[in-house]
């Protein structure tokens, strides 16, 4: 139990050991756990930055398929009226269609029949005049009679 | 084992006999084991101690050899250890050593930064330092007593050869460290401060008053508690720990001496030296946690710039 030269031999070794360690253990040591950290947060980091973009992306899908939806319903819509439209015009053109054929066809009996009731009336005319020529004979002087004949014709 | 060639007290002497290699002065009489004069020194002689009183009367100039080895050797052996696992360290996932030793660092630079809040890169590899190297002379302690004392008589074919394998159960130990970190304390004061500031720290508390001739009255008794409460810290720090070694190696060399003592004693001793070997587990990791805390306590202390001083 004596105090002697050890006390500064343990000295001098605990300065040189506590330099030792200063040098070639912490330094390494703690280079490599604070890169570690540093990873593991950048990790973290990422991984939070990750869970958000896809939550955006999430959204921004909906919110794509909300407005396609929408535009697509649009569309229907616009199409179902167009088509109502398209139905509605077929139908006026139709029957205006119909009308003008009716009108027409009304015009070409209108037209027939006056032509009918024309060649009708010449041929009574004549049919008259043949009648009257066959009764009259003689009598009856085609040219003095005619205005006459005609009056009677236009009266039918 | 207490033979039947050494007594007891012989026995147990032997074990706190640190192997000595110091300065005989001249004229000095060397005693062989029967107590007889064995040689007279012509002059002053640098030599192993062949016995307590020789060691003693070498004085300040001898070195204990097993201390030193064991104290160096360890602290190389975990030091060398580290450096190698350091150097090859990466920040990728930590396997086996390096896991360990990650454990080991992360828990100190945790209790660093709990204490020490100042910016100085030394104190962290320190306290490593400490607490390593502690824990492993104090593991000297668990090896039973007997056996390397044992090997080293069988080695050199001395029977008396003087062997302690536990370096802090030598106070030179423990106050060679108490006192350099109070050098480093001291150091660490005064680079902080200046030396005014260590001097002021020294003379102006606890005891302060505005006025400058009422502080002349107070600076003799400012000294002297200050030097009281800065000398007792190295001293504590060294004894306290020397204490608990001390105190454990000596029950597990008198529990040894039981051995020799019949085989109902013998078994008794080895139920003993297992229990109070598995109590020492706790002294052994607590003195080296208690040392390192109050290094780290006292170099924040030593950083620490009051107030006070900056209006001084």
């Amino acid at each position: 139990m004596n105090i002697n030269l050890t006390l500064i031999g343990q000295s001098i070794s605990f300065l040189f050991f506590v330099w030792f360690s200063y040098k070639f253990v912490w330094g390494y040591i703690r280079t490599a756990m604070d890169e570690r950290e540093k990873q593991i947060a950048d990790g973290l980091d990422a991984a939070d930055r990750a869970g958000r973009d896809l939550e955006l992306a999430q959204e921004k899908a909906t919110k794509q398929l909300r407005e396609a939806k929408a535009e697509a319903a649009t569309i229907i819509d616009a199409a179902n009226k167009r088509a109502s439209q398209i139905v509605e015009e077929a139908k006026d053109v139709a029957r205006t269609e119909g009308e003008r054929l009716k009108a027409a066809a009304e015009a070409q009996i209108e037209q027939d029949v006056n032509r009918a009731k024309e060649q009708l009336r010449s041929q009574v005319a004549k049919l008259a005049l043949v009648g009257a020529e066959k009764v009259l004979e003689a009598s009856i002087d085609e040219s003095v009679h005619k205005d006459m004949v005609d009056k009677l014709a236009a009266s039918l | 084992m207490a033979g039947e060639s050494q007594s007891t007290v012989g026995y147990i002497q032997h074990h706190l006999t640190n192997l000595t290699y110091g300065k005989l002065p001249a004229g000095y009489e060397r005693l062989d084991e029967s107590g007889h004069v064995h040689e007279v020194l012509t002059q002053d002689t640098w030599t192993l101690a062949h016995s307590s009183v020789e060691a003693a009367a070498m004085g300040f100039m001898a070195i204990h050899v097993d201390s030193m080895l064991w104290s160096i050797g360890l602290g190389f052996l975990f030091l060398v250890i580290f450096a190698r696992i350091a150097k090859r360290a990466h920040s990728g996932v930590p396997r086996g050593a390096q896991n360990l030793l990650e454990m080991i660092i992360g828990f100190i630079d945790q209790t660093v930064k709990d204490g020490f809040h100042h910016k100085n890169a030394m104190i962290a590899p320190m306290a490593l330092t400490i607490f390593m190297w502690i824990i492993l002379m104090n593991t000297m302690d668990l090896v039973p007593v007997d056996w390397i004392p044992a090997f080293m008589a069988w080695v050199t074919g001395n029977p008396h050869f003087f062997f302690k394998v536990v370096p802090t159960t030598d106070p030179n130990v423990t106050l060679g460290m108490g006192f350099t970190v109070f050098g480093l304390m001291v150091y660490f004061t005064i680079a902080k401060k200046g030396f005014m500031g260590f001097v002021k720290e020294l003379t102006l508390h606890p005891f302060h008053s505005p006025k400058w001739y009422v502080n002349v009255l107070l600076v003799p008794i400012n000294f002297a508690l200050e030097a009281i409460s800065w000398i007792s810290k190295p001293i504590s720090l060294g004894l306290r720990l020397f204490g608990n070694m001390y105190a454990g190696e000596m029950i597990f060399i008198l529990i040894a001496t039981m051995f020799g003592a019949g085989l109902v004693l013998g078994i008794f001793a080895g139920v003993l030296q297992w229990a109070w070997a598995v109590f020492h587990i706790l002294v052994i990791t607590l003195q080296a946690f208690v040392f390192m805390v109050l290094t780290i306590v006292y170099m924040a202390t030593a950083h620490q710039v009051e107030e006070e001083d900056q209006f001084h």
